[in-house]
């Protein structure tokens, strides 16, 4: 079985421009994994599916992932120019201060797949797919023409992530009834508010059950206004 | 899909016992829809398959499943790694203990931890026991879709119940075990419950020669099953299908012999393959395979060392695996089962995956289904043994 490495040298010769990165896993397993462009990535996966070496045929497991906003503190050196009074004369400074910044990079949605060859009986080669962010450039290309066992799985992650796969033959929820909104397994799913309090003495509850009826107190005055 | 009705309008009619008559735009003539499930006998579960008749003959099935959805994975997010093991019992519901034992191989990848010999053995004898009650379960099951009320199925039901006594004397329970630990097993099994064990295992080759006696040559077995629900390789290779399903296609790939995981590559044992890739092959498939699960169980039970269970430098309780993330799978009784975690170094996995094979193999029940009749989707469905517990999670 060849290496990342290797596997990264194989489809960057068999299609140019492909555009692989490698990225190391620090843990013991070590299953390291190849993150495609989504452009190219069909062309690649095409590839590791019929080159007699790799034979990666058996697309075993696809999984979605949900990377939160990550915000970042960081500190700085900045330099700038201060006025101050040297000896009753006031002249610029060059002065160097530790400034806290704070930024965000952005989340996005992964999209993981596990492939193995049944044919060489080895793996698994792991690759990564990322979207743009996580509400509106949410597209990713869809594989299960190259291996038919994503038609399901992709359907999964659709219902349950909201990742769009471009050229999935039949794209809908498979877990969740039609018409439910939003995506369970994200992380900042929040459950909708449609559970009943039992009235205990434990603060917690109570509070809950309050809101929930103030909540519900207002949804009927809202029906009764229509 | 979008012309059609939703999935609950077609439900809703499937109450009311109607189906729908819609026109065919090839023939000019007129087909029918109706919706086999969620509440019928042969759906082994809440599960409903929205059928499309021309006659008796399908030309459209689409398997609508998540009555049963509670998103187990979120569940596993949300707990430390030690408490999603009793939850993974209730994936397939029917083998509890190859599910722990899929879990435990991943986190112990993650983690990099290494298993005691003796708990090795454990393992393998409790799975392979699990292996040899599904297999006589969804054969009885199989039977029991054909008509035969009944009788093959409670013949199946008479040696699980030896199996899960077994189990439930080891562990406490009889179906949900929570028996693995990460490096090793969670309590050590008696000389007892060994020769317990040997005695049952000397019982099962009996048993396996009195339901073959019954049922491989039964005229109607054979005329409703061969020739029935072909899954060519190539199709199940590129679909993902796999255990006796994909070797009942004639595939020869059993993650036993493939990933030499566990202890595997010490016992001598056979892959059974079929030639036909219908219903009968996999069918036999099942029957072949439980007779190489009594040969591994009888060499385990010989061969077992004494030693401990548990890894001494385990920790349970506390457990933190370094960031990093692990892809572990074994040989379930339905297929590949595989756990796939992502770690940030917490307590709780970031990522908890579940690769169930039910849900996989179901990818190709339209295919398998084409072009045959509405009585036979029952026996297809049967020969890709589902639960439901697994299909939704």
């Amino acid at each position: 079985m060849k290496t990342v490495e290797e596997i990264k040298a194989a489809i960057e010769a068999a299609v140019p421009g492909a555009g692989v990165e490698i990225v190391p896993n620090p843990g013991p397993s070590a299953q390291h994994s190849l993150l495609l462009k989504p452009e190219r990535a069909v062309e690649v996966a095409k590839f590791l599916r019929d080159d007699p070496e790799l034979a990666l045929d058996h697309l075993s497991n696809v999984t979605g992932v949900d990377w939160l906003d990550k915000e970042i503190t960081e500190k700085v050196k900045v330099t700038r120019t201060v006025t101050k009074t040297v000896d009753g004369v006031e002249q610029p400074i060059e002065e160097t201060v530790e400034e806290t910044r704070k930024r965000v990079e952005p989340g996005y949605l992964e999209v993981v797949y596990h492939l193995f060859s049944v044919a060489k009986k080895h793996g698994p080669v792991v690759l990564r797919m990322r979207t743009g962010n996580r509400s509106d450039q949410v597209e990713l290309p869809s594989m299960t023409r190259v291996w038919r066992s994503a038609e399901f799985q992709e359907r999964e992650i659709f219902d349950l992530y909201g990742v769009v796969f471009k050229g999935h033959p039949d794209l809908r929820r498979i877990l969740m009834w039609e018409g439910f909104k939003d995506h369970p397994m994200r992380k900042d799913y929040v459950e909708p508010d449609d559970f009943e309090y039992e009235p205990t003495a434990h603060d917690e509850v109570l509070r809950r059950a309050q809101a929930h009826r103030a909540l519900e107190a207002a949804a009927a005055g809202k029906g009764a206004a229509q | 899909m979008s012309s059609s009705p939703s999935g609950l309008e077609l439900g809703a009619q499937a109450h009311g016992l109607e189906g729908r008559m819609v026109a065919d735009p090839e023939s000019g003539g007129e087909l029918l829809e109706v919706a086999m499930g969620p509440h019928h006998p042969s759906t082994h579960g809440v599960f409903r398959m929205d059928v499309t008749l021309d006659g008796e003959r399908i030309v459209r099935l689409k398997p609508v499943f998540g009555y049963l959805h509670r998103n187990h994975e979120k569940l596993g997010e949300g707990q430390t790694y030690l408490a999603s093991i009793p939850y993974t019992d209730r994936l397939d519901y029917i083998c509890s203990l190859t599910n722990n034992w899929a879990y435990a191989l991943a986190v112990e990848k993650l983690a990099g931890q290494e298993v005691p010999e003796r708990a090795e053995y454990l393992r393998v004898i409790v799975g392979e026991l699990t292996r040899v009650q599904n297999h006589a379960l969804s054969v009885g099951f199989l039977i029991q879709d054909m008509g035969a009320s009944g009788t093959p199925l409670m013949y199946g039901f008479k040696e699980r119940e030896k199996i899960l006594d077994l189990f439930e004397s080891l562990t406490g329970s009889r179906m949900m075990c929570n028996y693995m630990r990460f490096g090793g097993v969670r309590v050590d099994a008696t000389e007892e419950w060994l020769n317990q064990a040997r005695k049952v295992v000397a019982g099962l080759p009996k048993f396996a020669d009195e339901f073959e006696a019954l049922l491989v040559t039964n005229e109607i077995l054979m005329a409703r099953t061969q020739g029935v629900g072909i899954l060519p390789p190539k199709l199940a290779i590129s679909a993902g299908v796999t255990g006796p399903l994909l070797r009942a296609s004639g595939v020869n790939y059993d993650l036993r012999k493939v990933d030499h995981y566990s202890i595997y590559d010490r016992f001598d044992f056979k892959v059974p393959l079929g030639d036909h890739w219908d219903v009968y092959d996999r069918f036999m498939i099942r029957l072949l395979e439980l007779r190489q699960s009594i040969r591994i169980l009888e060499q385990a039970l010989k061969d077992i060392p004494a030693g401990p269970v548990m890894d001494p430098k385990a920790r349970i309780r506390n457990f933190r695996p370094k960031a990093g993330e692990a892809y572990g799978r074994i040989e379930a009784p339905k297929g590949e089962l595989g756990f796939y975690l992502i770690s940030d170094g917490g307590p709780n996995p970031y990522r908890y995956r579940v690769r169930p094979p039910s849900f996989m193999n179901l990818t190709i029940l339209e295919d398998m289904c084409l072009g045959q009749n509405v009585a036979d989707v029952v026996l297809i469905l049967g020969s890709v043994d589902i639960v439901l517990g697994e299909v939704d999670r």
